[in-house]
Parts: structure tokens; sequence; C-alpha cells
């Protein structure tokens, strides 16, 4: 007889308006077990654990905690019932120690017994292997201690039941093997943990079993050991698909954009950048790779001409004229001369995109400015938009449907489609792929390689360095606004890059 | 411990694509249930509700003077109401149409005090009109470069202007342009200083209704309309789409100033033909309510505009015939705003009781359970 499942789902739906994002999903985790849960973008993954941790509530089905059914009203009751979730956008108090964020919100009564408090947030971290000093202030700390405070966190509250949304998205490297080893760790404690992932071979090394979802449909559940990324795609995806990203050689390269001595400050006079310097050239992708905040943002708006700079020159030599120096230049007349950026912030939206506006709306964004008279032409964006349609298999019910409400992959279908209509000479595109299913990425890497095979110079700001690995011919690496090193991708490794993003050069440790 | 499922009594779930005709029941819905709980303040001062709206009906357009009337008190309104719109869409928060009226009027008296006589009547008119839109598009350009240059709040900021120019009004009340010494009042203005009658009410409507054209087609299809709803909907975007944030601001203030002020012509042109310190008589801030209510729709705007008009017009009547105080009306506009306000919510959200699967709304409940509307709302994958 099969144990008694630590949680179990039976034939849960949830809809919001006429969609449904999941269809009677039915799911077992058991103690002491690490479950993947897989699916494309707008498959239902975070909807479902958003019912486990109370922020929703299923439309029909159950939940059923230790074999009874439960009915969790909101995040207090899913701790009640030891269930945690630690999402993708942590929730801490910049200010406050880590111990402070993790008692924070806890009911307890009485007075607040730091040193109690700090003696067991110890205990847990030497129990499951964590490194973090409990009276660190949360804005000292990098983004995988941040997240090692929200895991605490869930442990202290006593959850034995832990939900990682996309837990290795910000990590390097080397930050996700201790990750992994404080998982099987735990899963050793006899605790159950769900993640959720778009890297499958993370979730081939570190899950038992792995549970996929299309479309909002539950497919089934297999065991690790006996499938592969392979398998698990189709199974994702509903057809068989190439695990390949072509890096084909385009023959004569030309410098396009050569950055040299290039500083700048932020608006509380930090210094961002510390003279960078590189050359793009055309026919090439040049993969950007760094810890995020290491100044990617603001070398790519430099470029732009969205930033203020302080020192250094941007020559850029479309083909077969002369170069020019873009420092100087309006941010409109850099577009102009071919030079076009897209830009994926976290929010997807913030930037380049208008959430409330349709598909039209936003191709007009590139082209509202063109033609005489007071009035906008809407019928070349509107054609426009009609091709990325199609084209790019955007998933809207028409033009005009609000951007803001499209599910994230295919906002970022229509930004980058945007950006690469306008024909350029130098694409720049960041975290293009944040976020996306399989599937999608694999467009977008698609579409940049066509660019590149245009003798386009295609600049790629990336996290994941399997794909900066293969998708790109350089990689410069950023290190705290400095070039830390330019490596070549076919001759270079995920470590090499690891080291480098964290260290000057990549000399220290080892 | 046996733990009991319970489901919640209610809660919200987001609701999608409801059709157009759906969403203009509920909020005409909602204009009807304002009026049946104004019915009861009404009943709270020992007057028969109904007899108290026929009234305001019968008041407000019983008679072509009363309609006459009415329209008058509409036609501020409107015009106020557009000036305020293209502002409100790039999220600048315009509350000083009051000063920029008011700024308008000064500038139209002028040339009427002045310059009568001097020149041919129509001549004299469109030279009080431009001088007017100069004047007021000039009162609003200043917090806007402020804001543009130095980033102050824009909301204090045109608050603020208000108290000024009608200091100013004051000050030539009592001084430079005070009629028979102490007197406190400004002459009235020559007849070639005054606006052409048009169906016995002065010609202020048709230019106001031109203008709700005008500002539909430059909110709908022009560039500058278009750089508006960019900036209003995401401020980096507009910035990475090359537009200049700032000269946007200061153009459309200007431009929203300029409306106040051919406003303020009107008011004391057409419907005064003096200028007093109340000129604007508080129509900048009424203003914001009917923008808001017509969701920035200019045609719209005609509509509300009406309904705020008959309110304020039948209420008047209301005091004469059955001593129902005038403020009645703005208790009325008060609850009318709560509700329409209020509707939106029952068209983004729906309310589902405990055991049913239904997919029923129920718009008179309030909404306390646990669940935020923001919870759901956040919903983005």
């Amino acid at each position: 007889m099969e144990p008694v499942c630590a949680i179990e789902l039976r034939n849960i739906t949830k809809r919001f308006g006429d969609v449904v994002a999941n269809d009677r999903i039915n799911l077992c985790l058991q103690r002491g077990e690490i479950l993947s849960l897989l699916g494309e973008n707008g498959s239902g993954k975070t909807t479902l654990m958003n019912m486990l941790s109370g922020i929703y509530y299923p439309d029909e089905g159950e939940i059923l905690v230790g074999g009874k059914p439960v009915s969790i009203t909101s995040p207090r009751e899913a701790f009640h019932y030891g269930i945690g979730m630690i999402h993708q956008h942590y929730k801490l108090v910049d200010v406050f120690t880590a111990a402070e964020n993790i008692v924070l919100g806890l009911d307890e009564g009485g007075k607040l017994d730091m040193k109690a408090t700090n003696a067991r947030v110890r205990e847990i971290c030497e129990k499951y292997g964590f490194d973090i000093d409990p009276s660190q202030k949360v804005y000292d700390m990098s983004v995988s201690q941040k997240q090692t405070v929200e895991i605490i966190k869930v442990l202290y509250r006593g959850a034995d039941i832990l939900i990682l949304d996309e837990p290795t998205a910000v990590l390097t490297p080397q930050e996700t093997d201790k990750l992994f080893s404080v998982m099987q760790n735990m899963r050793n404690d006899g605790k159950a943990i769900v993640i959720i992932t778009h890297k499958l071979h993370e979730v081939m090394a570190i899950s038992d079993k792995v549970a996929v979802l299309r479309k909002g449909q539950y497919i089934g559940t297999v065991n690790t050991s006996e499938t592969n990324p392979q398998a698990l795609t189709e199974m994702m995806v509903g057809h068989s698909v190439t695990l390949n990203i072509d890096c084909p050689h385009y023959d004569n390269p030309q410098p396009r954009l050569t950055v040299s001595g290039l500083s700048c400050f932020d608006d509380e006079g930090i210094k961002r950048l510390d003279d960078v310097s590189f050359t793009a050239m055309g026919g090439e992708i040049l993969g950007i790779a760094g810890i995020s905040g290491s100044g990617q943002r603001e070398l790519l708006e430099c470029i732009a001409g969205l930033h203020p700079i302080s020192s250094g020159s941007i020559m850029y030599t479309p083909e077969g004229t002369a170069p020019a120096n873009l420092v100087g230049k309006t941010p409109m007349q850099i577009r102009k001369a071919g030079v076009a950026m897209a830009f994926v912030p976290e929010d997807r939206l913030g930037m380049g995109l208008v959430g409330s506006m349709g598909m039209t709306g936003n191709m007009m964004l590139r082209s509202w400015r063109k033609g005489k008279g007071i009035f906008v032409n809407r019928k070349d964006p509107n054609e426009l938009a009609m091709q990325i349609w199609k084209d790019l298999e955007v998933v809207t019910p028409s033009t005009d449907f609000p951007v803001r409400r499209m599910s994230g992959g295919n906002v970022q279908k229509v930004l980058v489609g945007r950006e690469i209509a306008s024909s350029p000479s130098v694409l720049m595109t960041a975290y293009a792929v944040r976020g996306l299913d399989i599937n999608t990425s694999y467009t977008i890497y698609n579409l940049l390689t066509q660019q590149k095979m245009q003798g386009v110079a295609v600049v790629y700001v990336g996290e994941d360095l399997d794909v900066l690995l293969e998708l790109c011919d350089r990689i410069l690496v950023l290190c705290g606004g400095k070039v830390s090193g330019i490596v070549d991708a076919a001759s270079s490794s995920k470590e090499e890059l690891g080291l480098l993003m964290t260290h000057i050069g990549g000399k220290e440790a080892k | 411990m046996e733990q009991k499922k319970h489901e919640p009594l209610i809660r919200l779930s987001k609701r999608e694509n409801m059709a157009t005709w759906q969403i203009w029941a509920i909020r005409i819905g909602s204009i009807f249930l304002a009026l049946f709980l104004g019915g009861f303040v009404i009943g709270a001062t020992g007057v028969n509700p109904i007899k108290a709206y026929s009234t305001i009906i019968s008041g407000s357009l019983g008679r072509a003077t009363a309609i006459r009337q009415t329209v008058k008190i509409a036609v501020p309104l409107l015009g106020c109401a557009l000036a305020i719109a293209p502002c409100f869409k790039m999220r600048f928060w315009n509350i000083g149409a009051e000063g920029q009226i008011t700024a308008g009027a000064i500038a139209a008296t002028y040339f009427a005090l002045f310059w009568a006589g001097r020149m041919p009547g129509p001549v004299l008119l469109v030279t009080m009109a431009v001088a007017g839109a100069l004047a007021g598009g000039i009162w609003g350009l200043i917090p806007a470069f402020f804001k543009a240059r130095w980033n102050t709040n824009e909301t204090l900021f045109t608050l603020m202007m208000n108290y000024i120019v009608i200091g100013i009004v004051r000050w030539l009340q009592g001084g430079p342009w005070e009629g028979q010494k102490g007197t406190q009042i400004i002459p009235q203005f020559a007849p070639d200083a005054c606006l052409p009658r048009v169906f016995g009410i002065h010609c202020g409507w048709i230019i106001v209704l031109v203008m709700v054209v005008l500002m539909h087609l430059y909110m709908t299809y022009s560039k500058q309309g278009y750089e508006i709803a960019v900036i209003g909907d995401s401020l980096n975007t507009a910035r990475y789409a090359g537009m200049n944030v700032g000269r946007v601001m200061m153009r459309t203030m200007f431009l929203s100033g300029a409306i106040s002020g051919m406003v303020g012509f009107i008011l004391v042109s057409g419907a005064n033909g003096t200028l007093n310190d109340g000129v604007a008589g508080g129509v900048g801030f009424t203003a914001i309510t009917v923008a808001w209510l017509s969701q920035l729709n200019a045609f719209a705007m005609i509509a509300i505009s009406a309904l705020l008009a008959i309110l304020q017009k039948g209420a008047q009547t209301l005091q004469t015939t059955l001593a129902v105080p005038t403020s009645i009306s703005d208790i009325i506009t008060g609850i009318l705003l709560f509700c329409m306000l209020g509707c939106e919510f029952f068209i983004n959200f729906r309310l589902i009781f405990r055991g049913h699967k239904a997919k029923k709304a129920a718009p008179e409940t309030s909404a306390d359970s646990n669940d935020s509307p923001v919870k759901e709302a956040a919903e983005n994958e």
C-alpha cells in the first residue's frame, strides 16, 4: 500500500474569468521527496502553488494534508498546516537583520527574545547547512543570502512542506549547488519539497519526481530516474522539439560598436560602470554575464542614450560608413541610427511597453512620430502587429487586447518582435527570456541567431550561463561595474564564468 | 484534533471580458442606486422623495427658461472637464482648473473693460478669447515647468496657484478696476464684449460642444494624444521611446490651462457680464468629478455634466418650493460619485458565496472576505 501523501490535490480547478488556469489537477507529494513542477509559461504552476499557500482559493476540488481534507483560506492558515512558500520576489525588510525578518509577523505574544531567536536560527542553519549570520542586515546581503533568509523564515515557522518558486533564476552556478545541497539535507530530514523551475538539467539533478502541467491540464507524474530532458520537454510542449541552440558561424564579422573607457554614476553618485571597454561585432552575439545589478542595465542604457555618461566613448560604425560617437546624442537619434534595445525588466512591462494598450498601440511606440500632420498613422503599426501576432504565435484575442493582460511569454514576444522589426544594426536585449518556458525561449534564441546571420551585432544580457555558452560567440563578464573578462564561448565553461562573475579576472580562490 | 473543512463566506474572483452592454448596464444601474439612496436623505428632511425628484426634473427641465439656466450651469462644467481630461490621462493631477479659469477671466476682462469700443465687436470677442486662453495656459504652464524641472508636487502647486489668482481678482475688484468707489464691484461689460445669444443662451454652449469633438479627436487620434497616453501609463516607457516627458507635460498643461482660460472667458463674457472673485465658483473642482465619472471620455462628459447641472438647478427649485436646502444636490452628487466609482469594482470582480458554484454577481453587498482584490489582480502568469 502507498504511504499517505504529505499533501494531496484532488481535481483542483481554478478559473480566472473565462480562463481555466487549473483544470482538475491531481498531485501527491510524500515526505522525504522533492517534486519538480514543470510546465510552460501560463500552464498554471504558480496558480496551483498559490492555492496551496492560501493566496487563492480553488473553485473546485479538495486539498488533503496528511490524508485529511483541509480548507486553506490564507497564508497564515497554510502555515498552520505546515505549508510554506518561497516566492520569486523576496518579501524582506531591508533595514532589519536576518533574525528580525524571520520572526516578523509571528504572533507569539510576550516579549521578543532576540537571543533565543538567534539561537534557534543558528540551530536551523546548522541542521541543514545554511550559511548565514542571524544578525546581518538584509541590505548587506547578496541575492542568495536573502533567499536563504526566506527559506529559514519558512522553516522557523515549522513548515514541513516547502514550495520554492523558481529559486535558481537569480543564482550563480555555485550558489545553485549550495541551494541544492541544502534541499537534499531537508529531504533527508523528511520534508516534502516542491520546486518550480524551467531549467531541465536542474530538474534532473535535484528532484525525485516530476509533475508536468500543460495549459492548465495535468499531464502526469514521472520518476526522475526513469526519464530524460527530451521526454520531459515533449510532455510539456505536447510535441517533439530539438533542444539544441544553433550557433552558426558568420563569415566576416566587422566591428560595429566600440566602447572604450566607459564610466557612469547613478543618481546617488555611486559608480555603476568603471572603465568598460569592448567591441561588439556585426554578425556576432556578444553575451553579457554577471550577477544581477553588476552594471548590465546601466551599460545598455548608456549605449541607448538613456543614462548620462561621465567619461568614455561609444563609437558606432554602421555598414559602409565612417565611425561616429554616440555619446551626447539623444535616445531618438541613437535609435534612428540603428541601435535598438529590448530590455525586459522584472515586471516585464515597465520599460518598453505600454500595459494598457494593445499590440498595435505598442508598435506605435516606435513609429508614432513618423508621417506628416498631427494625427498618428495606425495602419502600418497595425499591419506590423498582425505580422508579429502571426509569425511569433502570440496568444492574444486581438491586436487591441491590452498587453498587461497577456501572459509573460507573449508580452516578451511582442517586445522583442518589435525591436527586431525595426531592422536594427545593433540589437541589444536584456533578459529576453526572463521567466519564459523552453519552447518560447528557443523561438527567441532563433530570432536572435537569425539577426546575427544577417550581420546584426547582437548584445545579449542573460542570466542562464548554459544558454549564454551555447548561444553566444563571445561572453563579456561584468563584476561590480568592471569588465572582469571577455571569453570565447566555445572554449569557456560555466565554472570559469561563475568565477569571473564574483572575482575580477577570476583569479582568486579555487 | 479534527479539522473541519469550511469555505470562506464570500470570495472574489476576477472577471474578464464582460460585454460592453453589461458594463454600461451596471454603470447606469449605479446612477439609479445613487438616486434611490439619495431618496432616503431627502426623506429625512420630511419631504416625499418622489415629489422631490419630480420637482428637480420640472425645476431644471420643465420650462424653456429653466432649461436655459441648466445649460448655463452645464457649459463651464463640461468645458472644464474637457480641460482636465488630458492632464488626468497623463496622471498629472491638475486640481488648479479653478485658478486657470480665473486667470483666463482676468485677461478677458481686461480687454472687455479697456478695449471695448476701440475695435469692432467680433474682433474684441476673439481678442478676449485668445487673451483668456493664453492667460489660463500660462497659469497652467507654471506648475508644469516646475514639475518638469525640479519634480515638484503638481497637486499642491496647482492648488496653491488657485488662491494666488483669486487674491489678484480681489485686489482688482477693490482697486484699479473698481467701478464706483467703495462698491468693490467691477462694472458690467459693454454689450460689445458680451457673447451673442443663440436660442436664448450665450453661445458658449456651441464653443464647448465643438471642443468636445476636438478633444475626442485629439486624445484618440493625434500624435500628442498618444504621447499623453504613454506617459500616463509608464514614464519609463515614454522616456525609452524617446519622448521628452518634461516638454509633453508643459505642453499638455498649457493646453489644459488654455481650455480652462476659455471657460473663464465664457463665464465673464457670456454668463456673468462682469468679473468677480467667485467667477469660477467651484467649477474647477466639480469638473474633476465630471471627468472621473465619464472615465475621461469626452462624449460621456456631456451626459455627466448635464446630470450634475440638472441636480444643481433642480435643487434651487426644491429650496424655493419645498424648502429643502440646496445642499441636497451636493449630497446626491457625493452619493453618485461613490456609487459610480464603487460599481467599477463589480465590473472588475465578482463575488462568490459559500456553497455556490454560481457565476452570479451580487452588486449590493460589501466585500468583507479575507481575500483582497489586489491578490487576485496580482495574478500575472
